[in-house]
């Protein structure tokens, strides 16, 4: 569990030249980079959608793909596959632009699109708060719990505060909770910093405590339950006052449409690429991620960037949270605090998306689509009872973070390529 | 015998401290039934005794244990001066010690049963994050087979055969396609979470397991009963409780005092070394992990078949990782993590009696299992390590 040093005189030993073990975590981060391509992923899904497809037949003995089509329906994905000529406006102008694709809200692919992209928000943000740890080396399980703080924080201050203009509030609210999601999760960095608890036991616990803190405080006679007219039995937060929540841009406000939290979701991205190749707080995570103790020798301070990668990804996770919270959910009750398993998802988000920016971005999309594909909402019970598909999607979540996890398949095709190549080189010669 | 036992006893400095421990529960205690002092004076004095004694074992170098000495003082300082404060009614009502440490042995034996599992793992050299999973999946099919076979003890072996298949998967990409051990035994919980929770939506249709599934029998020791103390703790356990003791017990004797222990242990602390006397590393691996996998699912069978009779989605809620942590604190010792197995199974104890004092504020107290955890893992009670291979794929040559 905790890091030992190896053995034999601190040499590690790469596998692939024939050493004792295979290498650490970040070690395979680092094989994974090197693979390169996005086969390996796409193969990963496929395999996990394939044996998925398998329990739907043995369990139901229904067409596994009339299921899938119906989830693919479901997510609105499909939206993307009418194509026509249709016009689109320019923000904060009058003047209106073509567009291929038909962005009147009426159509249900429409609506349904857009509550895939309001997931797709939650899920990019958590998915970077994994695979930011994974870069410095940590699994970062605590997603969750940084979702929820952001969440409970944002639930606070976008429902106190009166009077202050729309903007500054949203802003105090965002920031509010995207540092409460990155002190939550500086604490699990800051504990394998200073005493080596292990992050994969101290964020899971530190999901527990959120949780529970968040059903006390939103409960019934919790200290934040909300102040309605009769709502002393709905174990329920105040509503997030009209000027803090954030603007729709795509669809109703009242059906949930899009809020601009996308936008935010997408900057994040860049971010998140900017941060880990471009600066030097980057370059040092992903240092200390290949290698601590060559990181130590070479100056930079492991235990700095252990509480730092950490509280970056918090500040993703927090951000996810305050994100639903302004945007669609507006308030937080005790169910949907235990429901809730979107930091979760985010696991499997980074994992398939290899840790890189544009990894994240898609396989969020897969994984959104997957979920409100799957949701009681969006998909036909004559096809599938929606809450089995949700334990469907559970179980592929399941398969693609336990084929992703195992890289020695990735390995081996690396080594064919690798062969490959060696062939050719020895024939040209 | 006698001799050797009080050989091993501590001296010096470090039994100064875990004097002061001992005097800073005690602080605690004098303020709670039987005894009832409702003056916070005798907490106090104790409690200072407690952080003297803490004071000098820290200045004569025994800094962990001192610290938890001096820790211990304060805190039964103020729990102590808190006990006072509330009514005798209450603390009555929540501190029936009986009762608690019948409810510690029931909340404990899940816990025992996965951190032995763990520990044969992780002491193999494979880091077995997927416990959660395994007890899930232990808890659905016991209660699953227990149901449709009509038969508890049919039950229990589906389930071990369940948490066994689960960590063949497990062991297959960690030992096999040498896959990263943590991020393959969190796969595992994904997997578990969406196959009990598929199958259970499936079975049972949202209405829940049939109440009337036959459940693991408790054991009544008659003779027990006129004992003081003794008898309503021990008197009526279910079976599994005493099932866990016996697996303890086992496990140690299996580590530490069997051949089959000895060469368990070598491979995962040198592997290369024990593949060298021709040890295999991957059988024993495999065996290793396989039998936690078994162990972790008895646990989650206790919990659906022998604790609540029903299931639920995600009903183990953290406890295999829990479980994990006990193994951790527990230094990988069958005896060690047992203490640590009652210690948590004593906070959740606690918390589900303390509701006596506000209903909202004993929601707060559920988190108490995990904050302990979180403590007990940042090393407050001492650094453990591990063996030396764990989370190491092997690779023959």
């Amino acid at each position: 569990m905790t890091e030992t040093p190896p053995e034999g005189g601190g040499k590690v030993e790469n596998p692939r030249q024939g050493g004792d073990y295979a290498p650490s975590v970040a070690a395979r981060v680092a094989v994974w980079h090197k693979a390169g391509g996005i086969a390996v992923p796409l193969l990963t899904t496929i395999l996990a959608f394939f044996i998925g497809g398998l329990v739907v037949l043995a369990t139901t003995g229904k067409n596994p793909l009339t299921t899938y089509k119906a989830i693919f329906e479901g997510s609105g994905l499909n939206w993307f596959l009418e194509v026509g000529s249709y016009e689109i406006g320019i923000p904060w102008t009058e003047s209106r632009v073509w567009f291929p694709w038909d962005t009147s809200f009426n159509s249900f692919a429409a609506l349904n699109l857009q509550q895939t992209l309001i997931v797709y928000v939650s899920l990019v943000l958590t998915g970077l708060a994994v695979a930011f740890a994974f870069r410095c080396g940590m699994f970062n399980i605590g997603g969750q719990g940084q979702y929820l703080a952001g969440a409970i924080m944002a639930v606070w201050i976008g429902s106190e505060l009166p009077g202050l203009p729309g903007f500054l509030h949203i802003l105090v609210a965002i920031v509010a909770g995207a540092l409460s999601g990155a002190i939550f999760a500086g604490i699990a960095g800051f504990l394998k910093a200073t005493v080596g608890a292990h992050e994969v036991i101290s964020t899971i616990m530190l999901n527990y405590v959120a949780l529970w803190v968040g059903v006390f405080l939103f409960g019934l006679g919790g200290p934040l339950q909300n102040d309605n007219e009769g709502g002393e039995s709905v174990p329920v937060s105040n509503d997030v006052l009209e000027e803090s929540k954030l603007n729709v841009f795509w669809g109703d406000p009242l059906l949930q449409g899009l809020h601009v939290g996308f936008f935010v979701a997408l900057a994040a991205l860049v971010v998140y690429w900017i941060t880990l190749n471009r600066t030097t707080l980057g370059y040092e995570v992903r240092a200390v991620g290949f290698n601590p103790e060559a990181a130590r020798y070479g100056g930079i301070s492991v235990a700095r960037n252990y509480v730092l990668a950490m509280a970056i990804s918090g500040t993703f996770a927090g951000l996810a949270g305050t994100l639903d919270i302004l945007g669609w959910q507006f308030r937080l009750n005790t169910n949907d605090i235990f429901i809730n398993s979107i930091g979760f998802v985010g696991i499997a988000v980074a994992l398939l998306g290899r840790n890189t920016a544009i990894g994240v971005a898609l396989s969020a999309l897969l994984f959104a689509a997957l979920l409100v594909g799957t949701s009681t909402r969006n998909l036909d019970p004559e096809i599938f009872r929606p809450e089995l598909a949700s334990n469907l999607t559970t179980l592929i979540q399941g398969l693609v973070v336990l084929f992703v996890g195992a890289d020695v398949l990735i390995l081996y095709l690396f080594g064919i390529r690798r062969r490959a190549r060696q062939r050719q080189a020895r024939t040209q010669a | 015998m006698i001799e050797r036992l009080l050989a091993r006893l501590p001296r010096g400095a470090r039994a100064v401290a875990i004097g002061g421990i001992v005097a800073g529960l005690a602080a605690f205690w004098v303020a709670l039934p039987p005894l009832h002092l409702r003056t916070p004076i005798p907490s106090i004095l104790i409690g200072l005794a407690a952080i003297a004694l803490g004071g000098y074992a820290i200045s004569q170098g025994v800094k962990r244990l001192g610290w938890g000495a001096v820790v211990a003082g304060v805190a039964g300082i103020g729990l102590g001066y808190l006990a006072t404060r509330s009514s005798v009614g209450h603390l009555d009502q929540v501190v029936v010690w009986s009762a608690l440490f019948a409810a510690m042995l029931r909340y404990a034996t899940p816990l025992a049963f996965a951190a032995m599992g763990g520990i044969f793992s992780e002491r193999s050299g494979v880091t077995n994050i997927g416990l959660e999973g395994m007890m899930l999946s232990g808890a659905f099919f016991g209660i699953f087979a227990a149901d449709k076979l009509s038969s508890w003890p049919l039950g229990l072996a589906a389930a071990a055969l369940s948490g066994a298949l689960f960590a063949l998967v497990h062991a297959f990409f960690a030992i096999h396609l040498r896959a990263d051990q943590i991020v393959g035994g969190f796969a595992i919980n994904f997997l578990a979470l969406g196959v009990t929770g598929y199958l259970f939506i499936d079975t049972y249709a949202g209405e829940g397991t049939p109440p009337d599934v036959p459940e693991i029998p408790d054991v009544h020791l008659s003779f027990l009963e006129g004992w003081y103390f003794v008898g309503p703790i021990l008197g009526q356990l279910n079976l599994m409780i005493w099932l866990a003791f016996a697996t303890v017990l086992l496990s140690w004797l299996v580590l530490f005092k069997t051949p089959i222990g000895l060469r368990l242990r070598a491979v995962g602390e040198h592997p290369r070394a024990a593949d060298t006397v021709g040890i295999s590393v991957y059988r024993t691996r495999y065996a290793a992990v396989v039998l936690s996998g078994a162990l972790a699912a008895l646990g989650g069978a206790y919990l659906s078949i022998g604790f609540v009779n029903s299931f639920n989605q995600n009903m183990t809620a953290g406890r295999g990782f829990i479980a994990l942590a006990v193994v951790i604190c527990g230094n990988w010792r069958p005896f060690q993590a047992a203490a640590f197995a009652l210690l948590f199974g004593f906070s959740s104890a606690l918390a589900q009696r303390l509701p006596a004092y506000s209903e909202s504020a004993a929601v707060l107290f559920q988190a108490l299992p995990y904050v302990l955890t979180l403590i007990a893992v940042a090393g407050v009670i001492g650094r453990s390590i591990p063996p030396a291979a764990v989370g190491r794929p092997y690779k023959k040559q």
